[in-house]
């Protein structure tokens, strides 16, 4: 290594020397990578639970069962687990691990670390947990319900739940297998080594995580003897680059390989810069707008009819959403079963102000509270000025992320814009927030469920139906379900579902094979290669 | 009495009365102001800024806040003199509207700091003590606050809006004002003539307002002019943050901010804002080195 | 930080001789210096408990950071009392104050590792670039003011004059903006955002956190090039508004020596204009020069934020935006202890300075 540095160095020193700021081009075993990585807190896949932070265990981690970034359409693949199997009653699953993997430290992969994996994630109970507990696992129960025999690992269910529900969850980061003697090792005052792992990392995946400062990188390198193969790219850097135009500046310079925040004007102009690509995929993300019930003026249907022909869909999808987002109106994020392909609705102010009319509404004032970032702040503005055609006044209040979230929490925000990403692979993750909120009152207090902040007292009908879709058994049957949902949400709903989250990967031309993880996971690195 | 006359009369050796010496030295302070021709394009551009904010309907060429979805991010052309924004605003309008925020922050924050300042300068310096001792250890701590991180804490706890920009600057604004009033005092504290209105029982309060604080003025409002462009520097900091006016106001740090993701291409939405700061912070330090050189005779020290 | 006039003593400029005057000059220094540790002490409890209540009053919730958007009432709460946020204010408070005196500046939230350890890394960051600003400042600053005050009133004052009032008039954020822009995007002359082009990450094992000086340390001229091509455009701009600063003070001060009776003398004597400015009115002037420095560093310091935060600067002033805007307390607490212990130790070098060095205030 150390050789290897000194070659590099004296081919830098030479390159520079003639070049004294812009280097033309990333080693090519290396992937340089700019993105906003700002919010990771911890690396403890227990416990993380932010887009970054998942990107970083989502390679330096493996579970059961993963995608394939070759073929991600495919959906969940056998990963660590080679096979498994449903009993007759739907009530439990055993899978098969597969021999001979190991982890970075060079213990082997085996049944009793998956099952101790699972077991941990349920007893740290931290955020991401509820992925494990809604299957009936709680922490007294977890060691009896999820259990290791030889090579294998069985989990037993409190439902007979949809087989492709139990394994689309095994697919999230809190379902990763953690290398239990590393881990134990570091363990202090019983914590399971939660404060070790927050900022170290015990896997099995393409690759060891070599340093993350807060703010600043993260470093991976490459694991040779990962199971699947080495990968390619030897060395991974991420840096937190916050800036759109820095980050397209460096591309440009060739000092970085991919650029994953860009907006839609540097897209556009970058689009035709030499040796530069842009890839498009769809994420997870949903930016809705949810119309708050406790609000007097909200609560009437007809205002909320009415909201839904405000929304400029087209303009600001081809403005300044442009190619980032695409106008998408039902909760479920295309990639995942049973998506709604239907668009009701319009950006049409004369209907909007015939429904407020019919209704006898004659205008008022409502607040909406947003998050300091430009495109929701430019979606309120946009809103604001069909409001005020239509006779509604919309004030807008800029926060931080953390100050609006604490507001919508409480059910404090008459208007909320902003996204929500899914948490796991399956339909359930949305319909189960979206579309579920079994106790609308205050007490309740289920600040997890979108419906609740909203103060949308979901119809019983509609809450059964969610439930039920999570026990059909029937794969097809299962999407013409979550279909009749979205069909019943978009008739009435007071939480308005508008675009979805296309991102805009820059990238140099020879990079190929880069894959963000689409609307189910987060990125994967191991199958990137560099071109001439 | 005519021209001539009314000139040699303020310019008089020997002052009648207290008034014409006063304002003869008025008269010469400007007279010197005058000759400063950097100094006089100060005053003149902030003139026209304050005509520009008083006239701001009229002269704005449409509403600020008039979208255009279809007309956005447009270089400057005849339309639209200085181009348009990421909503197809048209950014003139919205710099002559903005005229209005920038005055109302600096003159707010210019009235409140040295206020506060003085205030506790004067009260610290003349009644000295343990009164002394407790506001100057405060004023000590605000001074060792970095600012900008201060005014940002501030703002972040009252919630972001133009006042409570106001309200952080001023308070975070208040130390060197506080402190120049206390050493002020200090001079005049054993001076003759407040012996004298002692002797003829004015009372401490009376001392303070009728006597200390009058004298402590013309310094302190040197600071202050010194000071302006700072102001309008931070309070553009504070709206580039966000943190500052909230949309659809058109403050000028939130517009250079709005502009920072288009500089790449669209490099005006972003830079005619800042030109427009840097012209009236420019305004207000050529402003301020005259009257330095006007009030302050004793020579450049601030 | 000037008042030695601690109750009880006697008043300064009180020095008349008499038989103990040197034991009680002696006790007067201690005391003194006693005095200022005990003022200093106040001073940076006055600033924990301020930005202490600031953050309570903040309608920023902390425990969210933590738990994320997703989380139960259950685990908020379990978060809540792990967090010792359930405690009185005071305890909360005293608490605070008793682990900061025993070094542990307790954890942060948004980076999940220790405050003492996060600031150890973005601290030298600033200090980096706040040192070569304030160098650039006076190594340009200094002859500009000297030169200007030497030709009062002619055409190069007048320019120098302009020149630091550009200074002092420039959103700092715009122009690093526009900096980048064109020296970065357009011209390529100097490095991008950040401290280093991304493939020297890590290659420099950290010694003292300054890369420059790491870079050098290790050997590795590649890097510290490539350090130096990053540093140079936000360092530069930090410099102008120093140098803006510093020519301005320089200039008022050589004008108060330049009229003294001495400098009239040294003229008299036939001395070479030269040596009358530069060897004997600037020499006069290098105390306050040093107090001006000084100041002007530590507003760099503490100024930098949004030079920072337009550059990807990975430093304390960018640190302690993040951390404020998500309720981090224990890191903001950190970070502003850390520049107000600054402030106050390079406040009172140049009080000890004056105190030392010039002779007038002995």
């Amino acid at each position: 290594m150390t050789f290897h540095l000194t070659t590099r160095a004296v081919m830098l020193a030479t390159a520079l020397a003639f070049a004294p700021a812009a280097f033309a081009e990333t080693p090519a075993d290396t992937l340089v990578v700019a993105h906003t990585i700002d919010d990771i807190i911890s690396l403890d896949p227990a416990q993380s639970f932010e887009f970054s932070g998942n990107d970083v265990n989502n390679n330096t981690y493996d579970r059961l069962v993963d995608f394939d970034p070759l073929d991600p359409e495919a959906g969940f693949q056998p990963a660590l687990a080679e096979s498994w199997e449903v009993s007759e009653d739907g009530l439990s699953i055993t899978f098969t691990l597969r021999e001979g993997v190991p982890f970075h430290s060079g213990n082997p992969v085996r049944a009793e670390d998956a099952a101790w994996s699972l077991q941990r994630a349920v007893k740290l109970d931290k955020t991401p947990a509820f992925i494990l507990t809604q299957f009936g696992f709680t922490a007294d129960n977890v060691e009896e319900k999820i259990t290791a025999d030889g090579n294998t690992l069985t989990l037993t269910l409190d439902k007979p739940y949809a087989p492709s529900f139990v394994l689309n969850c095994l697919t999230a980061n809190v379902a990763s297998i953690v290398d239990r003697e590393t881990v134990m090792a570091n363990e202090q005052d019983g914590d399971l080594g939660n404060a070790w792992l927050s900022t170290n990392e015990a896997g099995s995946g393409a690759y060891e995580l070599a340093a993350w400062r807060p703010n600043e990188a993260v470093q991976l390198t490459a694991f040779e003897d990962y199971w699947q193969g080495a990968p390619e790219m030897k060395r991974v850097i991420i840096r937190n680059v916050a800036e759109s135009s820095a980050q397209r500046l460096l591309l440009e310079q060739g000092d970085i390989d991919v650029a994953r925040n860009l907006t839609p004007t540097d897209v556009q102009a970058i689009s035709s810069a030499d040796g530069i690509k842009i890839e498009d995929e769809p994420r997870g993300r949903i930016l809705y707008m949810g119309l708050n019930q406790k609000d007097e003026l909200l609560s009437n249907p007809a205002v909320v009819e009415a909201m839904k022909y405000l929304v400029n869909y087209e303009g600001m999808e081809q403005s300044f959403l442009k190619g980032q987002f695409i106008t998408h109106q039902t909760f479920l994020p295309r990639g995942y079963l049973g998506v709604l392909e239907e668009q009701p609705w319009t950006y049409d102010v004369e209907k909007a102000r015939q429904i407020l009319q019919d209704a006898g509404i004659e205008g008022g004032t409502i607040t909406t509270r947003v998050r300091d970032l430009r495109e929701y702040i430019d979606v309120a503005q946009t809103l604001q000025a069909s409001m005020a055609e239509a006779g509604l006044t919309l004030e807008i209040e800029q926060m931080t992320g953390a100050q609006v979230l604490d507001a919508y929490r409480a059910r404090e925000v008459p208007i909320f814009l902003g996204e929500w990403g899914p948490d796991y692979s399956d339909p359930n993750t949305n319909a189960a927030t979206f579309a579920y909120n079994p106790d609308n009152s205050e007490e309740a207090n289920a600040v997890g469920l979108l419906a609740w902040r909203n103060a949308y007292a979901v119809p019983e009908e509609m809450n059964e139906a969610t439930v039920a879709a999570t026990l059909e058994q029937d794969t097809e049957t299962r999407a013409e379900m979550y279909k009749d949902i979205q069909r019943q949400y978009q008739a009435e709903a007071p939480i308005v579902p508008l675009f979805q989250r296309v991102e805009q990967v820059g990238l140099q031309q020879n990079i190929q094979n880069w894959w963000s993880g689409g609307a189910v996971t987060s990125v994967i690195y191991r199958q990137v290669t560099k071109g001439e | 009495m005519s021209a001539v006359s009314r000139r040699d009369w303020l310019l008089s050796d020997a002052p009648q009365t207290r008034r014409q010496a006063r304002l003869g030295a008025m008269y010469q302070g400007w007279l010197t102001f005058r000759g400063n021709k950097l100094a006089m394009l100060g005053l003149i551009i902030l003139v026209l800024l304050i005509g520009m904010a008083i006239f701001a309907p009229l002269l704005a060429p449409q509403s600020p806040y008039a979208q255009n979805l279809a007309d956005r991010l447009q270089p400057p052309s005849a339309a639209h003199w200085l181009g348009t924004d990421a909503l197809g605003r048209d950014i003139l309008s919205r710099l002559i509207h903005g005229s209005r925020i920038t005055l109302f922050i600096v003159g707010t924050v210019a009235l409140i700091a040295p206020i506060i300042g003085l205030f506790i300068g004067t009260v610290a310096g003349f009644a000295g003590g343990w009164v002394d001792q407790v506001l100057m250890r405060i004023t000590d701590i605000f001074l060792a606050f970095p600012k900008l991180i201060l005014a940002l804490a501030f703002v972040a706890a009252l919630g972001p809006s133009i006042g409570n920009a106001v309200l952080a600057l001023a308070l975070t604004a208040w130390p060197p004002y506080a402190r120049l009033a206390r050493a002020e005092t200090l001079t005049i504290r054993n001076a003759d003539f407040i012996a004298a209105a002692r002797l003829q029982g004015a009372g401490r309060l009376r001392l303070l307002i009728r006597h200390i604080w009058p004298l402590c003025v013309s310094s302190l409002i040197v600071r202050v002019a010194l000071d302006m462009a700072g102001i309008i520097l931070s309070a553009a900091g504070l709206g580039f943050l966000g943190l500052g006016a909230q949309p659809p106001l058109p403050e000028w740090g939130a517009m250079i901010s709005d502009g920072r993701t288009y500089i790449l291409d669209y490099w005006w939405v972003a830079a005619m804002p800042g030109i427009a700061i840097f012209t009236v912070s420019m305004a207000f330090n050529l402003l301020g080195d005259g009257l330095r050189d006007v009030l302050d005779p004793k020579g450049d020290k601030s | 930080m000037t008042d030695s006039t601690t109750a009880g003593g006697p008043p300064p400029g009180d020095d008349r001789p008499n038989p103990s005057a040197r034991r009680a000059l002696r006790r007067r220094r201690a005391r003194s210096v006693a005095g200022t540790l005990v003022s200093l002490a106040l001073t940076l409890l006055g600033l924990l408990l301020v930005t202490f209540i600031i953050g309570r009053v903040m309608p920023i919730d902390p425990v969210l950071k933590v738990v994320g958007d997703r989380a139960t009432q259950a685990q908020y709460d379990a978060a809540y009392q792990a967090m010792g946020l359930d405690q009185p204010l005071v305890v909360q408070f005293l608490r605070y104050i008793g682990d900061v005196l025993t070094g542990d500046f307790g954890r942060s939230i948004s980076t999940g590792q220790p405050v003492a350890q996060d600031i150890a890394r973005v601290f030298p960051a600033t200090v980096e670039l706040a040192v070569l600003g304030t160098l650039i400042g006076v190594v340009i600053g200094v002859p500009l003011g000297v030169m200007a005050a030497a030709r009062r009133g002619g055409i190069f004052d007048q320019v120098a004059r302009v020149v630091a009032l550009i200074g002092y008039s420039m959103p700092i954020f715009w122009l690093g903006l526009m900096g980048l822009l064109i020296f970065y995007g357009n011209l390529g002359w100097v490095g991008g955002p950040g401290r280093q082009g991304i493939i020297y990450d890590g290659m420099v094992p950290s010694v003292t956190g300054l890369i420059l000086v790491d870079s050098l340390l290790a050997g590795d001229w590649p890097a510290f090039q490539d350090a130096f091509s990053h540093i140079i455009l936000p360092a530069s701009l930090l410099g102008y508004y120093s140098l803006a600063y510093i020519s301005r003070m320089t200039r008022s001060f050589m004008l108060e020596q330049l009229s003294a009776e001495y400098i009239i003398t040294a003229r008299v004597k036939g001395l070479s204009e030269r040596a009358v400015i530069w060897q004997h009115a600037f020499r006069n002037i290098s105390i306050p020069l040093v107090t001006v420095i000084a100041l002007s560093f530590g507003s760099l310091l503490e100024g930098s934020v949004l030079t920072e935060i337009i550059f990807s600067w990975p430093g304390l002033g960018s640190y302690i935006t993040r951390a404020l805007l998500s309720g981090d307390m224990n890191a903001v607490l950190g970070g502003t202890v850390v520049i107000g212990v600054c402030f106050v130790l390079l406040n009172l070098l140049s009080d000890i300075l004056y105190r030392v060095l010039d002779p007038r205030s002995k």
